[in-house]
């Protein structure tokens, strides 16, 4: 009976697999954030300046054109573009991963309310939810940033808070749809709680359009945690953060491109590979209504 | 015989409101318009209709997924309307859903579907086990428990959705056109499958469907429903040997027929420009007759 279970949801896997690798879309992508994410992580072992990290300065390699030594070049004080901008990673990784784990909890359970209870319930959460999409999130992280101090913490705080807004709206039109299907009014004829109704026979369908969700989100608040820093507003240095030595390296552009121009392309690509997964995903899932 | 009926309906109305923009009501819908029926234990009581006729929304009623505008709703000779109707009453009545293919969710294998009223209602003893009972109940293989909706045929997922019915022992089974989404050869055997069971375990049957050939073979009383009310109900043989509303005939002469014998039990029936006539076209007829005799 287990030998049975295991081979189907094994060939379940390997069939999803088949399918996957036979997208290119997606292939790239996923190897894009793969890479990205085992360089940040591995971070302290790939570079051979990892103390490069903090307020290091070496003067005389300072400006230096990316070289077998510097693949990136080097910065205004002599450290290694590269460790710089792998390191970074780890931040903007980070801040994807914080942000997305706070507002997307809270975002798909104000769905499922919303679209199951209707009602009162609906109108409450719907009409809070359109206010808050009307505030662009980089303008939410300016007051954030502005009232407390610009941090990471901070504009972490000001990204979630708008950001379960967007799984909101998603999570409500699949419930809303899921509803009065079959299968939910059999659960509820079977005297099935509420709870069982919303987390096992309603979520387990919205799981798909949440990882397609999921991945193209994550572009979208790696770019706007860049945006921060870039302005100021982020991680404040020597930490090193992509967003951070765009701006540092702008004033020493046309010269020293290097030294904003590589860590922005790191940025672009990290966010393309986030983007092409999720569209990758969502032909693979066939969900529709993702943006 | 004094024992209370399974069910009974009371003069069952739902009037839907027909809204026009900004949700001011234009007009209304009588879905159902005063429906009483009761079931002994034991039987089974075909409901026929066409769509539209208000089959599924006595059903969703019996089931508390819409809630009457009129009249009551009895099992065992209790009122299952009052905001308090337990769990433990709720379970005496089960449904079985016309397309096995979205009653069942397809996120969940096929064990935890089963086990769905069992932890709802608390099924004292092992599941599990009892989950491998309801299969094999239902003549499907026990390791089906781990499999998902989409490797089953249609056959197969309708099985599990009585297993899933049967689970908690209700009294009974409300059958929503259960066999209408099936192949004809599978639709047969499903229909066997629920006598044997209804047979074995004491089940009442309510038996809705507009597919009158399987309703003479499986039904013992037949009510026939045309615009949301009952126009003729009786013995399956009474009705369908000799029926007394056109509607009832009209029903009857739709339903394809191969040999020469069941043309012959065809029911006469007015045609119009020598073709059948619709459901309109004969009560129009009916009221001229009527107004022609008030006057003579």
């Amino acid at each position: 009976m287990r030998t049975d279970a295991e081979q189907h949801a094994l060939s379940n896997a390997w069939q999803n697999w088949f399918r996957f690798s036979r997208n290119p879309t997606a292939v790239i992508g996923a190897v894009i954030v793969v890479v990205c994410v085992l360089l940040a992580i591995l971070a302290p072992y790939i570079t051979p300046y990892p103390d490069h990290v903090g307020a290091v300065v070496d003067f005389r390699n300072r400006h230096q054109p990316p070289s077998a030594a510097h693949w990136f070049g080097t910065d205004n004080v002599g450290r290694d573009i590269f460790t710089r901008v792998i390191f970074g990673l780890r931040i903007s990784l980070i801040l994807a991963v914080v942000v997305l784990g706070v507002a997307i909890p809270i975002g798909v359970i104000l769905g499922l309310l919303a679209g199951y209870f209707g009602g009162w319930v609906e109108t409450v959460i719907m009409r809070i939810t359109d206010i808050a999409l009307a505030i662009p999130p980089l303008v939410m992280a300016l007051a954030v940033a502005a009232v407390l101090s610009p941090s990471l913490v901070n504009s972490m705080l000001a990204i979630a808070l708008l950001w379960w807004t967007w799984h909101t709206r998603l999570i409500y039109s699949i419930t809303r749809q899921l509803r009065t299907q079959e299968f939910v009014e059999a659960a509820e004829t079977l005297g099935a709680s509420r709870r069982h109704i919303l987390f096992r026979e309603i979520l387990p369908n919205c799981v798909s359009a949440i990882a397609v969700k999921t991945s193209l989100d994550a572009g979208f608040v790696i770019l706007i945690g860049a945006a921060l820093s870039f302005l100021g507003l982020g991680i404040q240095p020597p930490t090193p953060d992509l967003g951070t030595m765009v701006a540092q390296g702008a004033s020493f552009l046309p010269d020293y491109w290097w030294q904003s121009l590589l860590p922005g392309s790191a940025i672009l690509i990290l966010a393309l590979g986030f983007n092409l997964l999720g569209d990758g995903l969502r032909d693979l899932f066939d969900v529709e209504d993702v943006r | 015989m004094t024992a209370s009926p399974v069910l009974e309906l009371r003069d069952l109305h739902k009037v839907f409101p027909l809204r026009g923009t900004f949700g001011r009501v234009r007009g209304e819908v009588r879905a159902v318009d005063g429906v009483s029926l009761s079931i002994p234990k034991g039987q089974v009581y075909g409901l026929a209709g066409e769509s539209g006729s208000g089959k599924s929304t006595i059903a969703r009623m019996i089931m508390g997924l819409t809630r009457p505008t009129g009249g009551d709703i009895l099992l065992d000779g209790v009122s299952i309307l009052g905001r308090q109707a337990s769990l433990a009453h709720r379970r005496k009545v089960q449904m079985v859903f016309q397309n096995p293919g979205a009653s069942l969710n397809p996120r969940r294998t096929v064990g935890q579907s089963i086990r769905v009223p069992l932890d709802a209602h608390g099924f004292p003893g092992n599941r599990q086990r009892r989950v491998a009972a309801l299969l094999e109940m239902v003549q499907l293989p026990r390791h089906f428990a781990e499999r998902y909706p989409h490797e089953l045929s249609g056959g197969q997922k309708q099985r599990v959705a009585i297993a899933r019915a049967l689970a908690v022992e209700p009294r009974l089974l409300v059958l929503d056109e259960p066999t209408s989404a099936l192949d004809v050869s599978v639709q047969a055997r499903i229909i066997e499958l629920l006598e044997d069971l209804g047979g074995e375990l004491g089940l009442t049957y309510l038996f809705i469907s507009h597919d009158l050939s399987l309703m003479r073979n499986f039904a013992q009383t037949v009510g026939v429903l045309y615009r949301g009310r009952i126009v003729e109900t009786g013995a399956v043989a009474q009705v369908f040997g000799a029926p007394q509303h056109d509607y009832t005939r009209l029903l009857l002469a739709s339903v394809p027929v191969i040999s020469a014998e069941e043309e012959a039990m065809r029911p006469a029936i007015p045609l119009i420009n020598g073709e059948i006539p619709t459901a309109e076209d004969l009560l129009a007829l009916r009221q001229q007759a009527r107004s022609k005799e008030r006057q003579a």
